[in-house]
């Protein structure tokens, strides 16, 4: 198993965010769906230690998450958080950044090239793109750590239908290339049953429905 | 006022209080409702530097160094509490401002003295030492306002950063180096135009107590120079000891953004 969370609460602002919440992610492509405010992006946050839980545990391939070198997690396990995220400074310093983060050398234009934009963005400032471009830069950052798993918060939910059905064929084809898995945070059941295999259904900050997509909204589409 | 000597009477002093009326009549006219706290700003300085004064003449009269290093200390946590009030933002702000002020006093101080700037007697430390921590209180204190705020601010790009296995002192870097700036700008900025667009304060002093011009400068120039060091220990000690209250010891936000 990818992922395990075991009994998870975590309480923020005085307001209860995951209650006792048990759910399993597998290697592939999952998905964490629910409405908005019902804790998913807290459960992702989780998954590689942007927050430890107060109660419960996080495994990680069958080990719990505090036990591991949480920065080495963290390049293996890489979140893409929702937008503003880049840092001040041009496509390449971002991408140039997150490789030196893992000690790599990165090669820019390919890593451009894997998250669908043109080599020649390399040397736009990043924080003058369009949304949708933001995003990919967001993508083609985490690659530079050559991740194992990419975890992804909402990476469509501030763009329109054209830009999220090219940001989605794109991490389609990462994951066959690449051979990585993802876990996928979305209000949308749509998008959870086009990108994913397994899907868990948040609700207040529970697990309410877990299974494969066929089976829990494949049918109900 | 007689123009060779520096003796004020309290005449004279008190015939200065016209041009705090100006202040006042100024607020009062524009309604900027500040005529309180100058009122306030008047009789606080006039007893802090009174009682200060006596305090000093106490030191000199006893020569001693221990008293000299008293006084710097109470200065240093006087500082520090001063600082801290506009570093609302920065969690456990206190120690950092603290060993921010205190080591640029003590290094300041130590080097203009073992450098052979200043002897090492009341006559110079005092005065020396107080500028040196009023200057790296402003400094620490005008960095950690723009530290917490960017913290603060920018969790979201923080966070970003953090999720790709940055550590926190790589997340907070940039900030840092703002806060820095921020901190240390005004002084340099002041030291650029200093003797074309203002006279500062030493020299001005010197002058008016009938000093050779020459002399005057001198001793200005290694004050602003001093001072140069002193705000860039204390702005760097303070940032780069309060960056780390933001953070837990696995690199994670103590405050994470809203989602």
């Amino acid at each position: 198993m990818l992922f395990e969370l075991e009994g998870v609460s975590l309480t923020r602002a005085g307001k209860r965010v995951l209650v006792d919440l048990t759910a399993q992610l597998p290697e592939g492509a999952s998905c964490v769906a629910g409405p908005s405010g019902s804790g998913k992006s807290t459960l992702l946050r989780l998954l590689n230690r942007l927050a430890d839980p107060e109660s419960g545990r996080v495994l990680y391939r069958d080990a719990d998450v505090r036990d591991r070198d949480v920065l080495e997690l963290r390049r293996e396990a890489c979140l893409v958080p929702q937008l503003p995220g880049l840092l001040e400074g041009t496509v390449a310093d971002n991408v140039k950044f997150a490789a030196g983060c893992a000690h790599r050398e990165p090669d820019v234009g390919h890593l451009l090239g894997l998250a669908g934009l043109d080599p020649t963005y390399a040397d736009r400032d990043g924080n003058r793109l369009s949304v949708g471009e933001q995003q990919r830069v967001m993508l083609a950052r985490a690659l530079a750590v050559e991740p194992r798993v990419l975890l992804l918060d909402e990476p469509t939910s501030a763009l329109d239908s054209d830009a999220r059905d090219a940001v989605e064929g794109t991490l389609l084809d990462l994951r066959e290339r690449l051979d990585i898995s993802l876990v996928l945070v979305t209000h949308d059941l749509a998008q959870a049953r086009r990108m994913a295999d397994w899907v868990v259904r948040v609700e207040a900050g529970r697990a309410v429905e877990q299974g494969p997509v066929g089976e829990l909204i494949g049918a109900r589409g | 006022m007689d123009s060779s000597t520096i003796d004020v009477t309290l005449g004279e002093v008190a015939a200065s209080l016209a041009l705090v009326a100006v202040a006042i009549a100024v607020s009062f006219w524009r309604r900027t409702e500040l005529e309180g706290d100058i009122a306030v700003a008047v009789v606080r300085s006039a007893v802090q530097l009174i009682a200060i004064g006596y305090v000093i003449q106490a030191i000199f009269d006893e020569d001693s160094l221990v008293l000299v290093f008293a006084l710097i200390a109470v200065m240093v946590v006087f500082g520090t509490f001063q600082a801290r009030a506009r570093s609302r933002r920065v969690p456990s702000a206190f120690w950092p401002l603290l060993v921010a002020l205190g080591a640029a006093g003590v290094a300041t101080l130590g080097l203009v003295v073992a450098l052979g700037i200043f002897e090492p007697e009341p006559q110079f430390l005092v005065p020396v030492g107080g500028m040196v921590v009023g200057n790296a209180m402003t400094a620490a204190a005008v960095a950690l306002n723009r530290l917490g705020d960017e913290m603060t601010d920018r969790a979201r790009q923080i966070e970003a950063t953090l999720a790709l296995g940055a550590t926190s002192t790589q997340a907070a870097a940039p900030i840092l180096r703002r806060s820095l700036r921020s901190g240390t700008i005004a002084l340099i900025d002041s030291t650029k135009t200093t003797g074309l667009i203002f006279f500062p304060g030493t020299m001005v002093g010197m002058l008016l107590a009938g000093a050779d011009p020459t002399d005057a400068v001198r001793l200005q120039l290694i004050l602003l120079w001093v001072l140069l060091g002193s705000v860039a220990i204390a702005a760097l000690l303070a940032t780069t000891l309060a960056y780390r209250n933001f953070f837990t010891p696995a690199h994670q936000l103590r405050e994470p953004p809203e989602p």
